[in-house]
């Protein structure tokens, strides 16, 4: 059987969707249920749902065979995973905003982000030595609030920015779901896993040539 | 920091209940039993080496060392790893002739841990070194001895991966042309971002055919048959050399009869630089992080002043216990409980037991509080209390 790791919200309607493309029949009813853990024995599958950051711990630690999970995340935990294929879904990126027309305060630089391993290591890449402070949501709040200057955090349609008033200054990286696993399963279940990918890498290109 | 809790221990470093330590002893023995019976001799070497020599020829990133310095001022490294002591000694003492050497250790290592505070920061490993032998042979010898090992302890399913580094650098360096490129993509293969490495490969000023060659190595795991694939991808010597290695890998492992548990795998890069040729990881269900690994290391020596090929592999004690599960270590102690009148007689009697191979407490009647509480940790419990015979 393969356990699948997956984060609740958006990208899991998108991926349950590419799974269906892909020739998995999973119930209907499946998105709405509430439970954490649903087994699709017909097609000898469970799938665990997780906070998005947390996806790749189970993955990591081998409780999930596979998972899906954004690069934003992968970037950030910089887990022991194989990212074996770009899913193409959940499409935004990385980028650093604040407030127009503002700069980094040189006597006291500061950043809020819910990635402060991305936000620190782009930052010393820039040669900037800031303080970075970890937030867990509403990250638009800081520059509006003056706790920070900058924000890093994930832009899909830039509204959220643009509601509270802050522009994008710099994009730090592209970001989309990918499809990860575990490296003892990859040997272990390497049969199964090789078919998904297989079955999922067909469904990604056909979307791909029609976009 | 606040105020440590007296019985607090250094982040990542843990204790050994009696339970679990029977256990690790049995696999232990399990093990090194094998190992001896394939003429390995045991070793051991201190703890603590120089940084300078045996920290920076270690294939452990210079962060996860534990660092220390000495009265004199020299850092000092608590041992990452057991095969560069190993390289220092066999490189100083005992690899003379140009003989092969056979050696063998179960030694605890220590690694600084980044992140999740609690993993284990010193653990035992079990594992070989053949030095002197450049043949396949040793390569298939040390992959068939650790199957042996495993298979001693009652292991029941477990994979070896095999892939060999000189075929990864010869295709690279064959197609882009220099190292720094070769780097790049090989540094892909290592962090195990394949979604990086194509996007890569196709952001390369490549030829299509090329831009495929490289692509093709994603797809070459499986079984021998992954072979014949990789050798049309090259047309160096160092390529086709590599290809013919584990090839005559695979009809060693045949001879040896393990080849079902072996696969082939193209793109294992266990480490940036470490080793030289073949290389393998071994996995095992329920446990998410390899048990161990191995594989040639031809340079690591010349960093002793030796020149010499070398192969070996290691074993992390801890996983496989782990991935072992069931854990009937459980062994009868008994107890003799005896009055201050029959002390003589207890001696005797425990005496007699332990002759027989019986683990026995011998307990006088007044150093225990709680009879209850105590009699349930032990049988059979034997009483020699008062003065007249016996009573139980």
């Amino acid at each position: 059987m393969l356990t699948i790791a997956m984060p609740k919200g958006r990208i899991f309607e998108e991926a349950l969707e590419l799974l269906r493309k892909a020739g998995y029949a999973l119930p209907p009813e499946f998105a709405e249920s509430r439970k954490l853990m649903i087994d699709v024995p017909e097609e000898g599958m469970r799938f665990i749902l997780a906070k998005p950051m947390d996806v790749v711990t189970y993955v990591e630690h081998g409780v999930a065979d596979l998972g899906i999970a954004g690069k934003d995340v992968l970037l950030e935990e910089e887990r022991d995973v194989y990212e074996l294929l770009d899913l193409h879904i959940s499409k935004c990126h990385l980028a650093v905003a604040g407030l127009p027309n503002s700069r980094l305060n040189d006597i006291a630089p500061r950043v809020a982000t819910k990635y402060p391993n991305i936000a620190s290591s782009y930052f010393r890449e820039q040669g900037e030595q800031v303080e970075i402070i970890p937030l867990n949501g509403s990250i638009e709040l800081a520059p509006l609030i003056g706790l920070a200057d900058r924000i890093v955090d994930i832009v899909s349609t830039g509204r959220t920015l643009k509601e509270n008033g802050l522009v994008e200054f710099e994009k730090i990286s592209d970001v989309t779901s990918r499809l990860i696993v575990n490296p003892v399963s990859y040997r272990m279940k390497d049969d199964k896993i090789d078919e998904m990918v297989e079955r999922l890498s067909a469904v990604i290109t056909n979307e791909e040539d029609e976009s | 920091m606040s105020k440590l809790f007296m019985f607090e221990k250094p982040l990542g470093m843990r204790d050994t209940l009696p339970f679990l330590y029977k256990v690790k002893k049995r696999v232990r023995q399990a093990m090194t039993n094998e190992i001896e019976q394939w003429g390995y001799e045991f070793i051991e070497t201190p703890t603590l080496e120089y940084y300078e020599t045996v920290g920076s020829a270690s294939a452990i990133a210079d962060h996860r060392l534990f660092k220390l310095l000495d009265q004199q001022g020299h850092t000092l490294v608590l041992r990452p790893d057991m095969t560069a002591p190993i390289a220092r000694l066999a490189a100083s003492r005992l690899y003379q002739n140009g003989n092969p050497l056979r050696l063998a250790y179960h030694a605890n290592v220590f690694r600084a841990q980044q992140r999740e505070g609690g993993r284990p920061a010193e653990f035992e490993q079990i594992g070989v070194e053949c030095i002197g032998d450049g043949t396949v042979t040793a390569d298939a010898e040390v992959i068939r001895l650790m199957i042996a090992a495993l298979e001693q302890t009652g292991l029941q399913r477990f994979t070896v991966a095999v892939g060999h580094i000189g075929y990864v650098n010869a295709l690279f360096l064959e197609i882009l042309g220099n190292e720094e490129r070769a780097n790049v993509l090989r540094r892909f293969l290592y962090e195990k971002n394949y979604v990086g490495y194509r996007n890569h490969v196709k952001s390369l000023p490549l030829s299509s055919i090329d831009q495929q060659r490289l692509l093709k190595l994603l797809d070459l795991r499986g079984d021998d048959t992954v072979l014949s694939s990789a050798r049309e991808l090259v047309h160096t010597e160092e390529g086709i050399n590599a290809v013919e290695e584990l090839s005559a890998l695979w009809h060693a492992l045949r001879l040896f009869g393990v080849a079902d548990t072996v696969k082939m795998d193209m793109t294992l890069v266990s480490h940036m630089s470490y080793y030289t040729g073949i290389l393998f990881e071994v996995y095992a269900d329920g446990v998410g992080f390899p048990l161990g690994n191995g594989g040639r290391y031809d340079e690591l020596l010349e960093k002793f002043s030796c020149k010499a090929p070398a192969t070996g592999f290691s074993i992390r004690l801890d996983r496989l216990i782990e991935a072992l599960q069931e854990m009937d270590v459980e062994e009868n102690i008994e107890c003799i409980i005896f009055s201050q009148e029959r002390f003589a007689e207890a001696i005797q009697l425990a005496n007699e037991k332990r002759r027989e191979g019986k683990k026995v407490v011998l307990q006088h009647i007044a150093g225990i509080r709680d009879i209850d509480a105590y009699s349930k940790r032990y049988e059979p419990i034997t009483y020699l209390l008062g003065s007249n015979g016996r009573e139980e």
